[in-house]
């Protein structure tokens, strides 16, 4: 049985060398650090995000979930003060290992009080330049990116045409599935390996049926939800949003998830009523994402394996 | 048999794909940011031989194939099928010309072979990396030419065809690499 660690040791100064310019870039910006509990009442409803479960013990009366991201407490925080904050924390996600995935990674989150997604992205882009070093920028609407690499319009094209257009340059065997499971396809298999000549990338502005926890407003005629996503090197680094905020559409949107599980045959989530309380009190107008830390420090120390930049994988843990 | 999740998809994991036998040789996890989860399967089709890249949903499933390899002797053809012996147990087992394709030129008696059964019946022989063989007819040899370059066509009892130089004789036992079908170096003299 191997002991020892996945990273070289280099490659663990540079985590605590990364982590300590991460801390510099929020200082000097008075953006407060907070820690949240990881180990939540609530899960996610997301249908493409499954938490991992902590069933027993003396100080639980229900199963916990290990969270899969410190927004809904973040928000909490944000509805009391209204003030930036950052966390870096330890985050969870059943089933996602491979080579750029670990089922327990680290996240970086944070929320601006005031600021729209594209005044968030400009401070996304600086603090990557500030820990990995300049780097061309691109910014490209998601319906821009479709129509230039595969010549098809992702609001409008029907899911039989997505499906020709998918099936035409991937072995898709027997998949089927809505409109967004053909867009995801396309996203990852075609359209995210020609981002890696790209340098520095955001994409925004995404199907509304893709807006997770965004804001969805009408643009050029369709509606689209103020989601971005940050590729550096072709490698998806950031997922932010231009927050809702609006209760009533946050508990439909969760109900929505909860209904999409359930035709896939997934657990229903029970819905966090601590985070809908504190949006009906009232969160600010905000922007707010999450960043992969060990993918940047993948993109700062050159691994292509994420296993190379943990002091231990999943398999080693 | 079982069924397995791509969770549990492994390089050498034997599945049964559109009702062929296949053997998992890559399996990467493929995520669009907040996106459904996918993987990404390279499989090679253990009937042909082709190898198929195939993106399932995550958490899918294919059913396990009953494939296993087992080392076995040669023993003997009868013109339609060659007859292998598992040398532990005795039990004969008859492959067909498609199963011995990639073997044929290779296959001598008593020699020991890696057998892919599927489904209990020899799917695949494959020959061991080297094998030693008797030249049965090649051009007489050039004393003395050990030297230089140069080589003729020399046959070999198993009726395959290979490149020598020019110095080996009919008679001699050479080595040869079965992957390349190359002459490696002379065994013995006869």
């Amino acid at each position: 049985m191997g002991w020892q660690p996945s990273a070289k040791l280099d490659t663990l100064r540079a985590r605590a060398g990364l982590l300590g310019r991460i801390r510099n870039f929020f200082a000097s910006r008075e953006i407060l650090e907070v820690e949240t509990p990881l180990l939540c009442n609530a899960g996610v409803t997301d249908p493409a995000l499954e938490p991992l479960t902590v069933e027993r013990g003396s100080s639980i009366a229900e199963s916990r979930f290990l969270q899969t991201s410190p927004e809904y407490a973040m928000k909490r925080l944000l509805a009391s003060h209204g003030q930036p904050i950052f966390q870096l924390a330890k985050a969870f996600r059943d089933g996602e290992a491979g080579a750029r995935h670990n089922p327990e990674f680290t996240i970086l989150e944070w929320y601006r009080p005031g600021f729209d997604h594209h005044e968030l992205m400009a401070e996304v882009a600086e603090l990557v330049r500030y820990c990995i070093g300049g780097r061309e920028l691109h910014t490209y609407s998601y319906r821009q990116l479709f129509r230039e690499l595969l010549s098809v319009d992702p609001f409008t094209a029907t899911v039989a045409e997505l499906q020709a257009l998918a099936s035409s340059r991937i072995d898709t065997g027997t998949l089927t599935g809505d409109k967004d499971l053909w867009l995801d396809l396309l996203m990852s298999h075609v359209v995210e390996p020609q981002l890696a000549t790209r340098d520095m990338c955001f994409v925004h502005d995404y199907p509304a049926s893709q807006a997770a926890l965004a804001q969805i407003s009408e643009v050029d005629g369709v509606q689209v939800g103020h989601r971005f996503e940050l590729y550096v090197d072709g490698l998806e680094l950031a997922n932010g949003y231009r927050e809702l905020t609006d209760p009533a559409e946050q508990r439909l949107r969760f109900d929505r998830d909860n209904l999409q599980r359930r035709d896939r045959g997934l657990a229903q989530r029970p819905l966090d009523e601590r985070l809908l309380a504190a949006m009906a009190h009232g969160l600010p107008q905000c922007s707010g994402v999450a960043l992969g830390v060990d993918r940047l420090l993948m993109l700062a120390s050159g691994h292509a394996d994420i296993r190379d930049v943990l002091a231990f994988d999943w398999a080693r843990a | 048999m079982a069924n397995y999740s791509t969770n549990d998809f492994r390089s050498g994991l034997k599945v049964i794909l559109d009702g062929e036998p296949c053997s998992i040789l890559d399996n990467e996890f493929v995520k669009p940011g907040k996106g459904q989860a996918f993987n990404r399967v390279k499989l090679r089709n253990l009937n042909t031989g082709r190898v198929w890249e195939r993106t399932f949903r995550s958490g899918e499933t294919l059913e396990g194939a009953d494939v296993i390899d087992l080392t076995m002797e040669y023993l003997y053809t009868d013109g339609e099928f060659w007859y292998f012996m598992e040398p532990d147990t005795f039990e004969q087992h008859r492959a067909d010309e498609k199963a011995v394709a990639d073997a044929l030129n290779w296959l001598k008696e008593q020699e020991r072979f890696e057998i892919t059964l599927y489904n209990g019946a020899p799917l695949i022989v494959t020959p061991p990396n080297f094998v030693e063989l008797e030249i049965v007819e090649t051009d007489p040899g050039l004393k003395g030419d050990t030297a230089q370059g140069g080589s003729k066509p020399a046959t070999l009892s198993t009726g395959a065809v290979v490149k020598v130089p020019l110095f080996i004789n009919q008679g001699e036992v050479i080595r040869v690499d079965t992957r390349s079908g190359e002459y490696q170096n002379r065994v013995s003299k006869s």
